[in-house]
């Protein structure tokens, strides 16, 4: 059991976890996960107006596509694209709405 | 069905056909014996290299005809290295170009070699002074691509070739997408080409090293293609090859600026024509013939299938297109929209019918697709 629990550690180093995400919280979290683009990004354009101008809302997604789709969305659509945040399972992405 | 993706192939150019039929008769002897029929096999296959050699404008005894395109960039890229081993075993090379480039960087990653990847901007460009800036003492490569396959643009080759030239260190261009089409910039040392992109048949690559490139084969020593390409020659492959590189040229020439201003067409109306699109790629400095353009909440191979329903057959970087699961590398080092990626690359002769009838089509395909996909509002 601990030769076990050691191995564990070790496939884990210390530099694969990722930085903390301390930036603003998003009110509204999409849960994209498991789904393929361009679904999250119609599921981001769909509910951005769910959130007050000004406010963050967050979409979950593991498809790597989403980490170019998503700035480059907000780029098009002159959202303010926030932050991308590791998470266990894929990434969420944290836009700000700028109308 | 109007056939919109020269990029991956061009059809054979009837000059190509003549020259192989020709050949397959008169040339199939083995061009290394020193009998009658031998000797006319042989006498064609100089003459395919110095046509060529022409085309490329080399010199006959710098040229090698190779199985493929990607194996021309495995031997000039393999060679190269080997060559220099001494020197280094630094590598450089763009973010964008073709995966036959990339998976033979990885290959010499993995066999201790360093590697530094050059990005480009958001047409898709790389910066020369950016490049220069990665050429170290060790460097024993540079790599880059005379124009992108996915997007068009053309690369700052003279000013990357000059910096090269500079630091003391070969450059290898991937000319697959250009040769042909576009007067090849000079100043390079190795050269990579792809005959069934110019109108040639299948199963014929373009190797050029230069005079004074240092190049030593990577592979099991051989005495064919003045040992720089092992096995049996395709001296028909070559013929064919090289009347059609003669004959594809000059009808570019002439074709040429007609298919560009057909690609400025597409350009500018598909903005227009369909909601929440970009198109990318440099506008200007860009291949004649070839347009790329991302749809907002469209899935690339839908789209692909709805526009060969419709006659229509294009190509698309779009990771659900592709063998693998990752988007395209290159949308990716651009930084633009993966999905919902539609490449049009125009063989010659494509007529402004044609392109009218896809400009007609499209919108109502992207806005079917959204539709199904779900989006409610755009």
């Amino acid at each position: 059991m601990g030769l076990r629990r050691r191995r564990a550690e070790r496939e884990t180093p210390r530099e694969a976890t990722p930085p903390a995400y301390h930036g603003p919280v998003p009110i509204l979290t999409i849960d994209a996960l498991g789904r393929k683009c361009p679904i999250p990004i119609i599921m981001l354009a769909e509910r951005i107006g769910e959130v007050p101008v000004g406010q963050i809302i967050a979409v979950q997604a593991d498809d790597v596509a989403a980490r170019t789709d998503v700035p480059a969305w907000c780029r098009m659509k002159s959202q303010d694209f926030v932050a991308e945040e590791t998470l266990p399972r894929g990434w969420a992405f944290h836009v700000r709405r700028t109308y | 069905m109007a056939y919109f993706d020269a990029a991956s192939t061009e059809p054979l150019h009837p000059a190509a056909r003549d020259a192989l039929v020709a050949a397959l008769d008169g040339g199939w002897a083995d061009p290394q014996r020193l009998y009658g029929t031998a000797r006319r096999a042989r006498l064609l296959l100089d003459q395919a290299r110095a046509r060529t050699a022409v085309a490329f404008g080399v010199r006959p005894d710098e040229t090698f005809f190779t199985s493929s395109g990607t194996q021309a960039v495995h031997l000039a890229m393999l060679g190269a290295l080997s060559a220099r081993r001494r020197t280094g075993r630094h590598l450089v090379v763009s973010a964008v170009e073709h995966s036959s480039v990339l998976h033979t960087a990885a290959l010499h990653e993995r066999d201790g070699g360093k590697v530094t990847t050059v990005g480009v901007d958001r047409t898709g460009r790389v910066d020369p002074e950016e490049f220069a800036a990665a050429l170290r003492p060790d460097t024993a490569l540079a790599c880059l691509q005379s124009a992108n396959h996915e997007v068009g643009t053309l690369q700052p080759v003279t000013e990357v070739a000059e910096a090269c030239r500079a630091a003391r260190v070969p450059l290898f261009v991937d000319a697959a997408q250009s040769a042909g089409r576009v007067e090849l910039p000079g100043g390079w040392s190795l050269l990579a080409a792809s005959a069934h992109k110019w109108g040639g048949p299948p199963g014929v690559g373009v190797l050029i090293v230069r005079k004074n490139t240092r190049w030593r084969s990577p592979l099991p020593e051989d005495e064919r293609e003045g040992r720089r390409v092992p096995g049996f020659e395709n001296v028909p492959g070559a013929m064919a090859a090289a009347a059609a590189l003669e004959a594809y040229t000059a009808e570019m020439h002439r074709d040429g600026p007609r298919l560009s201003a057909l690609v400025d067409q597409i350009r500018e109306r598909v903005p227009h024509l369909v909601e929440d699109v970009e198109v990318i790629g440099d506008p200007v400095r860009r291949l004649p013939h070839l347009v790329t353009f991302s749809c907002l909440y469209v899935e690339g191979e839908a789209l692909l299938t709805e526009l060969d329903r419709l006659g229509f057959a294009v190509s698309s970087g779009s990771s659900c297109t592709a063998d693998t699961l990752r988007p395209s590398h290159v949308l990716e080092a651009m930084g633009v929209i993966t999905h919902g990626n539609v490449r049009v690359s125009l063989p010659r002769g494509t007529s402004a019918t044609d392109v009218d009838r896809f400009l007609a089509v499209l919108p109502g395909a992207v806005a079917r697709l959204r539709r199904t996909a779900g989006m409610t509002s755009q």
